[in-house]
């Protein structure tokens, strides 16, 4: 009867518009389950056996871009009930803990980032002692590297978001570095050096740290420059090198394994 | 009945006291070198299950036992710090679980064996072998986040408040590493410089490892040196140092053991032994000089035994280190690669350096140019 009725929706043309090969059940099905959908077309047809065993790949990588995808998901739902203002963006948050339904997108939000962190580090040492950045992967592990600093920074301009004393006291913790940045914020060092006729170029009005914050202090322009780095800049910017990326692991060999 | 025996227990108490002890910065650190080093020596033994299934149940059974401690689960049960939790066991896991295929590797190479990830030839469809573990992944990964999500809330303080500074103010947790770095360098080194050469020297590791083995499997035995500078960058530099920040680092950026209270009235540590004060008045006996020679300001001249230091440090270190021990490496990597890699190794072993040095000597710069917020 379900399988009558199955196979009555899998011969039928809006099943056969959608997917253009029958079930796969053998190779050339199969093959075309993978060439013929944008999304499963990132991987090949076929893979090393021994290349992914989870005790091999540990899955980090796919599970930090599953993590992403989660974060992009939840932060949509968040942005929904959140304004970037110091006015509001406590209170917001607030609202949400007290009166969304089913309001757990913050939690999976934040955990998520946390573990996005995690499986991000452990990919990382994974591919460092299985030895795959050598040759043909170096330039891919030099994109990893870019991506594992953007996911620190998205995490980092994510933190300020919620506009509490832990968010507000850990980005002036974070950017007051950036007031130490050789020649170019106000205590670091040589730029007392970049002056013209005694007066200083580089003060706390126009330094490195100036520019992360748009103030001198964590406060209402900060908050929206890291809302809009966080939920528009830096993620696009991820989408990006994630696409050459992923690119990049198909183009230079597929999943390592032993020459 | 549990907690009034820890209570009263003074054996417990004396345990408490001593792994306190054992946890302040100098011997947590010596400790945790040592213990990475016996490990890569030993990997074959200890990841065998029958050393690593006891000593995980030794670490969790510790681990749960230490949850009696109020001052222990008041800080690990912070909701922020309950992933750094996980991360710890996490890396642990997956060391062993990495360190057990390449024993097995290493030994079926000796005896000329194929290794666990060999044939290149056995390949199996996407569909379904891959596209399913990838699914069950994805699906134990969402039910394992929708779990946490529902136990523990996301941590919502106060409103923010400029007027009122925590204390301690910390960093996210996963920037903690450099913010402990804070404790020995100035920010312009642990906030900026040091940060931007991880990044590149890891956007360098592949065009400074010329060693062609180990491509694609786990091993230990075919690149001892990667693994070893990378395991100690890692876990020493970056995990340990989070784990100081997070758990050990209480108000005033104190330093508290485990099972401590975070004392707010603890008095903080006093620096003031500086490199110049070291070589001008104690070794050469004589005032600070602060007379300017020619062009030379008084500063400069100051500073300049802790100048010609540093810089023997990064022009003489790599010809020694060459002479010492990589004589093989350097013909393998040329002069530039071994340029390259030779200074970022001794970047990185400027920080245990500084901390050796503010441990046994109380050292707060060893080039101190303050004029110029120029500071090592």
């Amino acid at each position: 009867m379900f399988a009558r009725f199955g196979n009555w929706v899998r011969e039928g043309q809006i099943w056969g518009s959608v997917f253009r090969h029958g079930v796969p059940r053998d190779r050339r099905t199969r093959a075309m389950a993978i060439l013929t959908n944008v999304f499963l077309h990132l991987h090949p047809v076929a893979v090393r056996k021994s290349g992914i065993r989870l005790s091999f790949t540990w899955c980090m990588g796919g599970l930090t871009f599953f993590l992403f995808l989660v974060e992009i998901v939840t932060g949509v739902l968040l942005m929904f009930y959140y304004r970037p203002t110091v006015e509001y963006a406590y209170f917001d948050i607030q609202g949400l803990r007290a009166t969304v339904t089913l309001g757990l997108q913050r939690e999976l939000h934040r955990w998520g980032a946390h573990a996005m962190v995690i499986t991000i580090w452990l990919h990382m040492l994974r591919v460092f002692l299985t030895g795959s950045y050598k040759p043909p992967r170096e330039f891919n592990w030099s994109i990893g590297v870019i991506l594992l600093v953007l996911t620190l920074l998205l995490s980092f301009t994510g933190y300020l978001l919620p506009w509490d004393q832990l968010a507000m006291w850990a980005i002036t913790v974070g950017s007051n570095m950036a007031r130490a940045t050789p020649g170019v914020g106000t205590e670091g060092p040589l730029s007392s050096f970049i002056q013209i006729g005694g007066v200083p170029l580089v003060h706390a009005g126009d330094d490195a740290r100036f520019g992360l914050l748009a103030g001198t202090f964590v406060g209402p322009n900060a908050l929206l420059r890291f809302y809009v780095l966080h939920c528009v800049f830096i993620p696009v910017v991820v989408t990006v090198l994630l696409a050459v990326h992923f690119w990049r692991v198909r183009k230079d060999g597929g999943i390592s394994g032993p020459l | 009945m549990m907690s009034s025996l820890l209570a009263a227990g003074s054996i417990f108490d004396t345990i408490k006291d001593g792994i306190n002890a054992l946890c302040q910065p100098h011997w947590f650190l010596i400790l945790s070198v040592v213990a990475l080093i016996v490990f890569l020596l030993g990997y074959r033994r200890f990841t065998k299950p029958v050393f690593a299934i006891p000593f995980a149940a030794v670490c969790i059974v510790f681990f749960l036992a230490s949850c009696l401690d109020p001052n222990f689960v008041e800080i690990v049960k912070k909701a922020d710090n309950v992933p750094i939790v996980m991360m710890m066991f996490a890396v642990s896991f997956f060391l062993w679980l990495a360190f057990r295929q390449a024993a097995l590797n290493d030994e079926a190479t000796e005896n000329g064996q194929p290794l666990i990830e060999a044939g290149a030839d056995d390949k199996v469809l996407v569909w379904p072998d891959l596209v399913y573990i990838e699914l069950i992944a994805l699906v134990l990964c969402t039910a394992f986040l929708v779990v946490w999500a529902i136990v523990l809330r996301a941590p919502l303080e106060q409103p923010a408040d400029p007027n009122v500074a925590p204390n301690p103010a910390k960093a996210p947790w996963y920037f903690l590493g450099l913010q402990e770095m804070l404790v020995y360098f100035d920010p312009w080194l642990a906030g900026v410089v040091f940060p931007g050469l991880i990044v590149v020297g890891l956007i360098a590791i592949p065009y400074m490892d010329t060693n062609p083995r180990g491509n694609g499997y786990y091993t230990f035995k075919e690149r001892p040196f990667a693994i070893t500078t990378f395991l100690f960058g890692f876990l020493i530099l970056w995990v340990v140092l989070i784990i100081f920040g997070t758990f050990l680092r209480g108000p005033n950026w104190n330093f508290f053991g485990p099972y401590e209270y975070w004392d707010l009235h603890r008095p903080m540590a006093l620096l003031n032994t500086e490199f110049h004060d070291l070589f001008w008045i104690t070794l050469m006996g004589r005032a600070l000089p602060t007379e300017s020679w020619a062009f030379v300001p008084g500063y400069i001249i100051r500073e300049l035994p802790g100048i010609l230091l540093v810089g023997a440090y990064f022009v003489l270190g790599p010809l020694v280190l060459r002479m010492l021990f990589f004589r093989k490496l350097y013909l393998q990597m040329g002069f530039v690669r071994y340029g390259v890699m030779s200074t970022l190794m001794l970047v990185m072993m400027l920080m245990p350096i500084k901390m050796a040095l503010r441990w046994t000597l109380n050292l707060h710069y060893i080039v101190g140019i303050t004029e110029w917020f120029l500071n090592v």
